[in-house]
């Protein structure tokens, strides 16, 4: 059994250890948000925060976890109003949106760490985060414009 | 109450279809939204064109998707699949305009699969704006006109007296003022105006329609994790399953030992499913199944099965091998599907003749998110939660299979996670109700891992393109033969079906615009050994691939600029006769309002030109490519700009689109559709294939059949909309027109960069 943090919840997993986050989240916590896209750390659609960084929830066995903090996108913010879901919003950055919830979790992250970053790093960062309907352009604009909205 | 616009107890019912309201429907269906006629003028006989030839027709009854409830809240059904493409919001822009309603007090519900009540509902071919855009006008202002006769009625001042304007009825004259909320029940009664009756805002008037800017109605929902994919439905009581399907097309499971899975802790059941034989349309594959507690014990079950296949007769299917017997076919004459003048003299008595084969692999479609369907089937009732782009196709499958009436049979479209014609084909819908009855009505999700979309899935055709032209003294093609050899997705559907139907012919092979005397098109067979199925604009990838390379490729065998010499090609502006080039397709659409209009594929290629600097100095290594395509009845042109280092590193700095696809309803959505459409182009151009090999493809994950990552995407893209002719010209389709040009535009930016001249794609490597 692991206990472990989510969104402030406290968990307990008394299942297989070996589970992955994602369907724990997903199957079993009903948090549907973190998104399935690989099951290999490929595409980043299940990107979460463990303990402040973003780790790929398909990736980490829940039995590993134990005493970890994870903010799913469900807890990113209390009503949706983080800079970089604004930022998202103001931009249309989304088509069809399944992949978001996993950029915006990866962009958050970024600019945790690096408020202003240069395209380069904004590139670098969201590199593992896949969008097969093409929203990186705007991907790009949306980070440029919450790290500027987070400055002022 | 049988209000046709209708009370906020209903309408709650409506928002809660996609969470199931068993039963719900049928109470719907009593109500007296069915007892809709219609608003359109009859019409006498006539060939069918356009939405009106499609199943289930095209409705535009303000009372079958439109309620209004009492604090004034707007309720618009919408019955096409949303996938990224944006029809939830771009066609609430226009109802909310024609109705004269706020944009943000109007609530977009989900229809279920009902081509009855709803008319067609089948997402694909860019058709959703382009068949409604007239409709959802129709609906807004037939709705905004009953509630314009209420108010005048209740304060007895004449119609021609009163507004609507801005969620609210007005009478200038006395300052009176009233809102929708407070007339809907009564307006409801009314008589929905005759076609010929109704009054439509003009453009100068729009408040949405045409503006940029207008926000997304489901971004709050996205961007806080809440919004329901087809993969999120959640009913009570759902198990989980995973199938171990026929690895080769047409195979068979021969043995299988279930022992290990069902020791695998969380495995309930291990079934098995009876293969489909060939061709399979949109049937399972077949396979064994195990089902589970949850997706991830199900997914290590499966890995415990112990199965023999029998591969059955595409075990050889080897695509180095397919590809070689392509291009044999292409050296040898194959049905000629259009010709004009004659070819073989003109090429004989040539200056010069030029020729060149080009190669499109595979290609699967990767939606993000990968098929899956949750299902409960009892002996009375199939309920289906999933993101198809055709619900009524599946609705109609299920009802065939579990003997139940049409009306037992409800499916719910829920968001797709992307679909790009892989949603069009609903075999996973079927698996999840088989399973669900094999549980005797416990809900089951089936869920596809990406291994199983890539291994099962509906791929793009292969092809080979053979081109050859003859040259007259200036450079000018006097003939152009064109061998295009491709499985066709009729396979799926037809028994050892070989050669392309009209539509894959029509997507740029026949309706070839080049001012050219002498032009013969061939299709020489080429037998299938995969799910052949739609991607992103179908046939005409290879097409504008090969056409739109060869054009610059003659282009430098002549000398000439590449885009000069396009335009010189494409001749005087004309309207083509789809007869004249035999397209007998034309996407279905009315030759008189959409028959090939080649000056707007000029005005596209000037655009373009001008807006990307064409001619500009460049830096070493660096070079402009162009290539020009219409398809699905609008006008793409794309100038890349392309950089190739020493060590063959390619990267794109830039790259134009200029787009002509008639009136523009919502641009924002249309750009984000061809800055996506570049993208993908980009994607499949550099490093998309599915390739097979003993009959299985090859690749599995996103490590061998990666797609375009940020990294990889142009640094800039630019979107040009040319000015709209007005809104009562004919539209054109957005989804999937700006994707063909973007091949062979970057191909064409490599070959100036580099001398090197690409014809087989993805790059790839090919340029270290
Ligand atoms: S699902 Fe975890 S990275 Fe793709
Ligand atoms: S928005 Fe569709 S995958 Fe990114």
């Amino acid at each position: 059994m692991t206990k472990f943090i989510v969104n402030g919840s406290s968990h307990q997993a008394d299942g297989d250890p070996e589970m992955p986050l994602l369907w724990y989240l997903r199957d079993l916590a009903g948090l549907t948000g973190t998104k399935y896209g690989c099951g290999l750390g490929l595409c980043g659609t299940c990107t979460v925060l463990v303990d402040g960084r973003p780790a790929r929830a398909c990736l980490l066995a829940v039995g590993e976890l134990e005493g970890r903090a994870i903010t799913t996108i469900e807890g990113l913010s209390a009503d949706g109003m983080h800079p970089v879901q604004e930022a998202w919003r103001q931009l249309n950055v989304a088509q069809c949106g399944y992949c978001q919830t996993g950029q915006i979790m990866q962009a958050a992250a970024l600019l945790a760490k690096t408020p202003d970053p240069s395209d380069t790093e904004i590139d670098a960062a969201m590199s593992g985060n896949l969008c097969r309907c093409g929203t990186y352009p705007r991907i790009r604009a949306a980070i440029r414009q919450a790290a500027k909205g987070g400055a002022k | 109450m049988n209000a046709p616009i209708v009370n906020t107890g209903l309408m709650n019912e409506i928002a809660n279809l996609s969470l199931s309201r068993r039963g719900f429907l049928r109470g719907l269906a009593a109500g007296s939204f069915v007892l809709a006629t219609g608003i359109r003028p009859a019409r006498a006989q006539e060939t069918k064109y356009g939405a009106e030839a499609m199943s289930g027709g095209l409705k535009d009854d303000p009372r079958i998707f439109l309620a209004i409830a009492d604090d004034g809240t707007v309720s618009l059904l919408c019955h096409r699949a949303e996938m990224g493409q944006g029809v939830r919001t771009s066609w609430a822009m226009v109802v909310a305009d024609e109705l004269e309603a706020e944009l943000d007090r109007v609530r977009v519900l989900q229809a279920p699969g009902d081509e009855a009540r709803f008319g067609n509902q089948n997402t694909d071919g860019s058709r959703s704006m382009r068949h409604h855009f007239q409709a959802l006008r129709r609906i807004g202002a037939a709705a905004r006109q009953m509630l314009e006769q209420e108010a005048a009625g209740r304060w007895k001042v004449p119609v021609a007296e009163v507004r609507a304007e801005r969620h609210e009825v007005v009478h200038a004259a006395s300052g009176r003022r009233i809102g929708f909320g407070e007339l809907a029940r009564a307006a409801a009664l009314r008589p929905v105006p005759a076609a010929d009756a109704l009054v439509f805002k003009r453009p100068a008037d729009f408040r949405y329609i045409g503006r940029d800017g207008v926000a997304l109605v489901d971004n709050l929902d996205i961007t806080t994790g809440k919004a329901v994919y087809g993969i999120d439905a959640r009913i009570e009581g759902m198990a989980y399953a995973v199938i171990a399907r026929p690895p080769v097309y047409g195979g068979k499971v021969k043995r299988f030992d279930a022992t290990r899975a069902l020791q695998v802790p969380g495995v309930v059941k291990v079934v098995p499913i009876e293969e489909t034989p060939i061709p399979s349309a949109f049937q399972p594959l077949g396979g064994v199944a195990v089902i589970a507690d949850n997706t991830y014990a199900a997914i290590k079950g499966r890995a415990q099965l112990d199965i023999e296949w029998d591969d059955g007769p595409n075990a050889g299917y080897d695509s180095a091998a397919y590809r070689a017997a392509l291009e044999a076919a292409s050296r040898q004459p194959g049905k000629v599907v259009r010709s004009n003048g004659d070819v073989d003299t003109a090429l004989a008595g040539a200056a010069r003749r030029v020729e060149a084969s080009y190669y499109v692999p595979h290609l699967a479609q990767a939606p993000m998110e990968p098929p899956t369907a949750t299902a409960r089937v009892t002996a009375e009732l199939c309920e289906v939660w999933c993101s198809v782009q055709n619900p009524e196709a599946i609705r109609a499958d299920l009802s065939k299979r579990f003997g139940l009436p049409l009306e037992n049979v409800i499916v719910n479209t829920l968001l797709l996670g992307g679909g790009f014609g892989r949603k069009s084909k609903p075999d996973f819908a079927s698996e999840a109700a088989i399973l669900s009855r094999a549980l005797d009505g416990r809900p089951v999700k089936l869920t596809f891992t990406r291994e199983d979309d890539l291994h099962n899935g509906y791929l793009h055709t292969v092809s080979v393109a053979r081109l050859e032209a003859g040259l007259d003294a200036e450079g000018r093609p006097q003939a152009w033969l064109h061998r295009t050899v491709a499985p066709t997705i009729q396979s799926i559907f037809v028994p050892d079906a070989q050669q392309a139907g009209a539509f894959e012919l029509a997507m740029g092979a026949v309706d070839m615009p080049l001012a050219i005397p002498n032009v013969r098109i061939e299709n020489p067979p080429a037998p299938a050994h995969t799910r052949i199925g739609w991607f992103r604009s179908v046939s005409n990838i290879p097409h504008a691939f090969a056409i739109q390379s060869f054009v610059a490729e003659l282009a430098a065998a002549a000398g000439r600029d590449p885009k000069d010499y396009l335009l010189q090609l494409l001749g005087p502006d004309r309207v083509i006769d789809p007869a004249s080039v035999s397209d007998q397709w034309l996407y279905g659409e009315d030759p008189k309002r959409y028959a090939y209009d080649t000056a707007r594929l000029r005005g596209v290629i000037e655009r373009v030109a001008a807006e990307a600097g064409w001619g500009r100095s460049l830096p070493q290594g660096h070079g402009l490519g162009i290539a020009a395509h219409r398809s699905f009845v609008s006008y793409a042109a794309v100038v890349v700009e392309a950089a190739v280092d020493d060590e063959g590193r390619l990267t794109i700095p830039r790259v134009d689109i200029a787009f002509d696809c008639g009136a523009v309803i919502n641009p924002d959505r249309v750009r984000a559709q061809l800055e996506g459409a570049v993208i993908q182009g980009i994607s499949l151009a550099t490093v998309g294939e599915i390739s097979f090999k003993a009959g299985r493809v090859v690749q599995s994950n996103f490590h061998d059949y990666p797609v375009t990552r940020i990294d990889g995407a142009p640094k800039q893209i630019h979107t040009h909309l040319v000015t709209p002719t007005g809104f009562d010209a004919p539209l054109g389709g957005v989804g999937e027109p700006g994707l063909p040009p973007v091949a062979p535009a970057l191909c064409n930016a490599i070959f100036a960069a580099t001398g090197k001249r690409i014809r087989s794609l993805p790059i790839r490597d090919q340029l270290a």
